[in-house]
């Protein structure tokens, strides 16, 4: 009996090779908690590069086009290998089959297979370093992309592929969520992330292989010059534009659900509480991914699109802010008059409460015409999406790191440096990005390499700000280094958690519960 | 005397560690292949929906395309197609009963099926190419049709990457029934497990599903 | 042969039937093409190709005697597809044109 307790997934089989074969969705996770924080590294160390250009007026260390380009793998590597994976393929792909009490995701041959997708696509999308990658933006919008730099092919290839993992992970959580629910768990009584990481699921299969799709037609654009998207031919630039978006405003729904799933379980656990409004919470998920797929024209208000496209896509995209704010208001209804432990976990939830609902705000603002055809590509909407994607998403998989480490390692991380690590995430984000409301409002565009000698100042704080996060996810990543190494041994539930993961030892057993379990309640029984 | 196989024997299929049983296996494995067939009519979707806004905006051009295409072998292929998702819906028909012989000689004919259509598909390329009717920027045909629309390489541009793309899961299919037939050879299935035919089968009948579409739409509406 | 699967089996004549009704289908979809039927010409196509489609949907692919999981998630499918096309379409329909060019 002693011996049996001692196995878990790490250590039931060693050697590289058992983990580049594994089958197991909690090492597959692990596999894409590397994958993730590696590109992670990568994208933030060309922001910090973006960030010193813009310190000062002129060329400062590099040149217009090395600009562009630098910009241009920023926001592609975030998006496509960082945000949009990051948390369902990383935290969901360990936690999911244990909040259902399952052993496994339904597919785990294409579970690896997804992780292999990303992995291949991340190298295609590097290996265009080597034609300098491409400096169209991460939105490649035609007719730029058809006729600039040849690394804008590998790029768009890379991106292709990177889809599929995508499109696998969605495939493999509807599939487990409908088929492996342990007995008794109805979906009533699935947890919150369950319920976020299935809404996301869905936006990944329906959304992603349009475009796959554009990208296709892109290539082959630019590879056989087919013209569908080439004024010269009777093409639409714009078109290219409406499938695009089609696909990346889900997207970022893809990269904000998970993240909202996350905070839902942080505050209930610290709070000691039951969730406040269960199924509200639930239903919003499921109401934000469907509406998400009506409001792709708010990026296009000043493209060629028509005004009456434009004013019916303004009007359901407000919509979207009503399911967004149940869930605020459940999360503060919950807190309230909660035991509440301010632990590291916590502390990015709450980060992730003031930051996102500021985001989300700036996010309706641009939602109005009017506004948004001053706003569009200045600095305002740069600020608005670094405060939904970083102050939401990048909060919630630090808070989720934070809270899911004793389960996955077995062992706590050292809590006050955690503290130290958001303290100067939470105050670097805003000294960086809160700046950029400003310049916006004063007109400075995105994406330029230069600027006018009036907006100096506030990007000078900018950067700063931006160098204080960089500092502050270094001393995370120290945090859950030495975490990992010399952590002190955990407990299976340090938190007194509710979900069903907390019940399992820490780590897990490689079939995450000796016992099958049986649910006789809801996951957020605290009483 | 012959001693025919008993359940256990035919199809002997250990179930993953994860699932209650078989059955719960094969339930999940044809949601997983559902879910997958919506991904591809969402990027098949969008090819169509880019050629019927196309369509609409020069609709004489499209149809002068459209004169280029035979529709004998499009009606062809087009019966080929349905021939073999009968085919394939019978190779399935005869592991639910247990008659492996069948089981192949169907699946061998789907293949065969799909050989005839890549074939015809050779054929019609050829045509095309032998014309100066490229895709996009390699158009190179000089006739009244090409001198009358300025953009019908854009017409092209469509049936080579509709056609082309939709080839390529014909080839995706083939490789799987391939996959199959060796699997059927070793005597992998019977009535308690049939579950990569049935998904392999699913995906089949799509690719026939989407050209059930290509074929009027290019070659007899234009 | 010792027992049938434990799943709905389609009959054979089902099978062939429903093969035959999609050749005769096919052969009409190819006479209608031969008449002008001006803008017609796509709706009837797209109709039989439906029908067709239907057929191979509901008897080759099961959907009618399976889980009514599996034909929500195909009707999605189309369903989000039908959106992208009709926004897309709505936009590009009330651009305004100046000269009768977009």
């Amino acid at each position: 009996m002693a011996g049996a307790s001692d196995k878990n997934y790490l250590n039931e089989k060693s050697g590289l090779w058992s983990w580049l074969t594994t089958l197991d969705h909690k090492r597959i996770g692990i596999l894409y908690m590397i994958s993730v924080m590696t590109f992670f590294a990568i994208g933030g160390t060309f922001a910090m590069l973006l960030r010193a250009e813009l310190f000062s007026v002129g060329p400062t260390i590099m040149n217009a086009k090395q600009y562009n380009q630098v910009m241009t793998f920023h926001g592609a590597i975030m998006v496509f290998m960082v945000i949009i994976p990051g948390i369902p393929a990383f935290l969901g792909n360990f936690i999911l089959p244990m909040h259902l009490g399952a052993k496994d995701v339904a597919f785990p041959r294409v579970n690896l297979m997804s992780w292999y997708c990303l992995i291949t696509g991340a190298a295609v999308a590097f290996f265009s370093l080597f034609y300098n990658g491409a400096d169209t933006g991460w939105t490649f919008y035609t007719p730029y992309s058809i006729s600039t730099q040849n690394g804008t092919v590998l790029m768009v290839v890379g991106a292709f592929i990177i889809g599929f993992s995508s499109i696998l992970t969605g495939v493999n959580f509807v599939a487990t969520v409908h088929k492996l629910r342990a007995p008794g768990m109805s979906f009533w009584r699935m947890p919150l992330f369950v319920w976020a990481l299935y809404s996301t699921a869905l936006l990944q299969i329906l959304a992603t292989p349009v475009l796959a799709i554009t990208l296709l037609l892109l290539t082959c654009e630019r590879v056989l010059g087919i013209g569908i998207f080439d004024p010269k031919l009777g093409g639409d630039p714009v078109l290219f534009q409406h499938f695009f978006w089609f696909y990346s405003h889900p997207a970022v729904y893809i990269m904000i659900l998970p993240a909202m799933g996350v905070v839902s379980e942080l505050i209930a656990a610290f709070s000691h509480k039951t969730i406040f409004g269960y199924k509200a919470i639930a239903l919003s998920s499921v109401g934000i991914a469907a509406v998400s797929f009506f409001v792709w024209g708010h990026h296009m208000f000043v493209s060629g699109q028509s005004e009456v496209a434009g004013i019916l896509f303004s009007f359901i995209t407000m919509l979207v802010g009503v399911p967004t704010a149940i869930k605020c208001f459940n999360w503060v209804a919950t807190l309230y008059r909660g035991s509440v432990r301010f632990d590291s976990p916590l502390l990015f939830a709450l980060g992730f409460l003031f930051l996102f609902t500021i985001g989300g705000v700036t996010g309706i603002m641009l939602a109005v015409i009017g506004v948004d055809v001053h706003f569009h590509d200045t600095y305002f909407v740069v600020a608005h999406f670094h405060y939904v994607m970083v102050g939401g998403t990048l909060m919630a998989i630090m808070g989720g790191i934070y809270y899911w480490f004793p389960k996955m390692f077995g062992r706590l991380v050292n809590e006050f440096w955690a503290r130290i690590s958001f303290v100067l995430i939470f105050v670097g984000f805003n000294v960086t990005f809160f700046p950029q409301f400003i310049l916006g409002a004063m007109g400075m565009p995105r994406r330029y390499f230069d600027y006018l000698p009036v907006y100096e100042p506030l990007n000078r704080i900018s950067s700063i700000g931006a160098w204080t996060i960089g500092t502050g996810f270094l001393v995370g990543l120290g945090v859950i280094i030495h975490g990992m190494m010399r952590g002190e041994k955990a407990g299976p539930n340090p938190w007194g958690a509710k979900t069903l993961e907390w019940t399992t030892s820490s780590p897990p057993p490689h079939e995450n519960f000796l016992v099958q379990p049986v649910v006789t309640a809801g996951p957020y029984e605290y009483r | 005397m012959s001693i025919a196989k008993t359940a256990e024997q035919h199809g002997h299929h250990h179930h993953a560690h994860h699932y209650e049983s078989a059955e719960h296996e094969y339930n999940a494995s044809k949601f997983g292949t559902w879910l997958f067939l919506v991904t591809e009519i969402l990027m098949f979707g969008g090819l169509f929906v880019g050629y019927i806004l196309f369509h609409e905006k020069f609709p004489h051009m499209f149809h002068a395309g459209s004169t280029f295409l035979d529709w004998r072998l499009g009606a062809l292929n087009t019966v080929v197609l349905l021939v073999s998702s009968l085919t394939m819906a019978l190779s399935i028909y005869y592991a639910q009963v247990g008659q492996r012989q069948k089981t192949l000689i169907n699946l061998y004919i789907t293949l065969g099926c799909g050989l005839i259509f890549l074939t015809v598909k050779y054929i019609e390329y050829s045509h095309k190419f032998h014309e100066g009717l490229f895709p996009g920027a390699f158009f190179t045909y000089e006739g009244p049709e090409a001198h009358q629309f300025a953009n019908l390489g854009m017409y092209f541009s469509f049936y080579f990457v509709m056609t082309g793309l939709h080839g390529s899961h014909v080839l995706a299919g083939m490789s799987l029934i391939t996959w199959l037939i060796v699997r059927t050879h070793k005597d992998e299935f019977g009535p308690d497990y049939y579950t990569p035919l049935e998904c392999v089968g699913l995906f089949w009948h799509l690719v026939d599903l989407i050209w059930i579409y290509l074929f009027p739409l290019l070659y007899l509406v234009g | 042969m010792s027992h049938d699967s434990k799943h709905h089996v389609i009959p054979l004549p089902v099978y062939f039937k429903v093969l035959t009704l999609l050749l005769v289908l096919t052969a009409i979809t190819v006479a209608a093409a031969q008449v002008n039927f001006g803008p017609w010409n796509v709706v009837i196509a797209m109709l039989i190709a439906s029908i067709k489609a239907g057929f191979v949907l509901a008897f080759f692919m099961h959907l009618k005697y399976d889980n009514k999981l599996y034909l929500v998630c195909f009707g999605t499918g189309l369903f989000f597809l039908i959106v992208l096309y009709l926004f897309t379409f709505l936009d590009i329909a009330t651009r305004i044109k100046v000269d009768g060019v977009l």
